[in-house]
This record gives structure tokens, sequence and C-alpha cells, in this order.
């Protein structure tokens, strides 16, 4: 069982990244960009078969690890 | 006073920081591989700069959870004495012995250059030989040094004096130009509640001998070999 991890930037901090990307696209002549945000998506093989305790233990390291909640969020997707 | 030096792999500061300890204590520090457990004997643990397992996943995330970070936490707990300098705080942040978290600089630019930091409190070990307000000259080398809070931790840090030193300019105003990574309320290093832990993103072991440079760093180590005398 595979889980997805996504961590962003909480809403409100600052994500330079993506504002730098934002710039150079538009930069390209890519015109419509609104404000870009940048993250990490973290693909997880699970030995767990049931899809919603694979998805807590997922949510378990996120929390311990994979994410630092004081500056970022996460989402957890079990495919 | 005995001081230990936790190495991690990806470390590079570490002989910068016994250099400046050995000057102001007359001992050499301990260098303690990551994966020993005891600091058994030791008044002071310093988590020195670097690039602890190549910046992986966060700066610092890694380190946080290496088998010597259990045994730093009980030390600190204990009341023993720690400092985090640079990659060291964003460790001990990542850790949660200091709250708030290190992004990267506001305009994105690794910054290595030297900066002005104000003393915001004299009362303590590690600050004992300066005086409040005063400006010191400190380098920097960093890319994610932009400390941020939430805004009660922020509020907290302010009305309990924790906040150690800020980025200011040589007369000791606090500006954005002196701010260079965009760090809220230009927070430069704060200390843990009962002031034992300190964390801080510039070098002053690196200004302790005038072949340095410059010796501005050096009352922070006299400082700590003068209250942990022993």
């Amino acid at each position: 069982m595979k889980a997805i991890v996504t961590v962003m930037l909480k809403n409100g901090v600052l994500d330079p990244q993506g504002k730098a990307i934002g710039q150079a696209l538009g930069t390209l002549g890519f015109a419509g960009v609104g404000e870009v945000r940048v993250g990490k998506r973290i693909e997880l093989e699970l030995a767990e078969t049931d899809p919603a305790a694979a998805k807590l233990a997922a949510e378990n390291m996120a929390r311990s690890l994979l994410a630092n909640l004081v500056i970022e969020s996460f989402s957890v997707e079990i495919i | 006073m005995n001081a230990a030096i936790v190495v991690f792999p990806g470390i590079n500061r570490e002989r910068d920081m016994a250099i400046a300890l050995e000057l102001s204590t007359g001992r050499k520090p301990r260098m303690v591989w990551h994966k020993e457990t005891s600091l058994e004997g030791i008044d002071l643990v310093v988590l020195p700069g670097g690039f602890s397992y190549g910046d992986y996943l966060r700066c610092g995330a890694m380190a946080a959870h290496s088998p010597i970070m259990a045994e730093v936490k009980r030390h600190a707990e204990r009341g023993g004495y720690v400092m985090g300098v640079c990659n060291g705080f964003q460790i001990i942040t990542e850790a949660g012995l200091l709250p708030g978290a290190l992004l990267r600089n506001a305009k994105l630019r690794f910054l290595s250059m030297d900066c002005n930091l104000r003393v915001e409190r004299a009362d303590t070990a590690f600050t004992g030989q300066y005086a409040k307000s005063q400006v010191f000259r400190a380098p920097m080398a960093h890319g994610d040094g932009n400390y941020t809070a939430s805004p009660e931790d922020l509020d907290r840090l302010e009305g309990e004096g924790l906040v150690a030193f800020r980025y200011a300019e040589a007369d000791g105003a606090l500006t954005d130009a002196a701010n260079r990574n965009g760090s809220a309320r230009n927070i430069a290093g704060i200390f843990s509640p009962n002031l034992r832990v300190l964390g801080l993103m510039p070098h002053p072991e690196d200004l302790v001998d005038p072949l340095m440079g410059g010796t501005d760093g050096k009352p922070l180590f006299d400082g700590l070999a003068a209250a942990l005398a022993a």
C-alpha cells in the first residue's frame, strides 16, 4: 500500500521559493500566474494492507518527522 | 567547565567551536559523535554549525532525531547548559528544545557576511560579559536563518525576556536593512525559560582571536567559562 504525503508551508508563511518561481514564469512569458507555492511530495511504501490504518500510520510519520507543524501543514493520500 | 561538542555527519564548524571553547576555558571540549548516548560529567553541550545530513528534508530535521539528542534533551531537563549555533539552532528547534523554526532566508540568498547583534539581556551565563544593549559583530553563513514562530510564542518570548540577540545597526537601531534574513522581530537568538539553552544563527565562535579579524565573540565564551567555573 502506498501513502502519498504532501507537505506545504502553512498559509501565511512566506514562501520565497514560490515567489521566485512565479517571477521566473512571468519572465518566460507565461501570463496569468497568480500565487505560486512550493511543497514536498513524499511517497511511502507501507506493509500495512488496511487503508485506514495506513493513513493513520502515515499521519503519525508526518507529525513526527516529515512535516514541521510550526511552519508546515500536510495531507495524506492512500493509493 | 567541561564542554562537549556534538558531531553530526555534515557538520563543519565543530573545530572553530572547539578553538573558541578551549581559548576561554583552558580545556579541550569533548567531541561527541551523534551515535553516542552519554553526556556524563558535561556542563555545556554545543551543537555546532554546518549542514548535518546535507540539510535533507529540512535543515536540522534528521539530526534532531539522532541517538545523542535524547540525552541532550535529558541534559537540558536536568538544568544543563546547551548552545546551538546556526545548524545547531535549527537542530534545537526541530528537536523542540526551543520554540519556532528557521525558514529559508526571505530574499532566498545564502548570506555569508558579518552582522551586528544587539545584546538583549546581560544577566545570563551566555551574555554576562556583554552589557545590555551592547552591539557586537558576528559572522553569519546560512541559507535558512529566517526565524519564525507563532504570534503567541513571539509575544511570550518577548514578554518573558527570552530574546537573546537581535539583528541591529551598529548603533543598536532595529531596522529591516539590518535584518537580512527576514527574521520575525529581528530575532537572531533566543533562550529557554531557565536561560540555560541558547540558540542563535550567527557565529560568535569565529571572532575570538585577533588573527580571525576580531574578538567580538570572545565575551560569550569568557562569560560561560566564568559562570560555569567548577
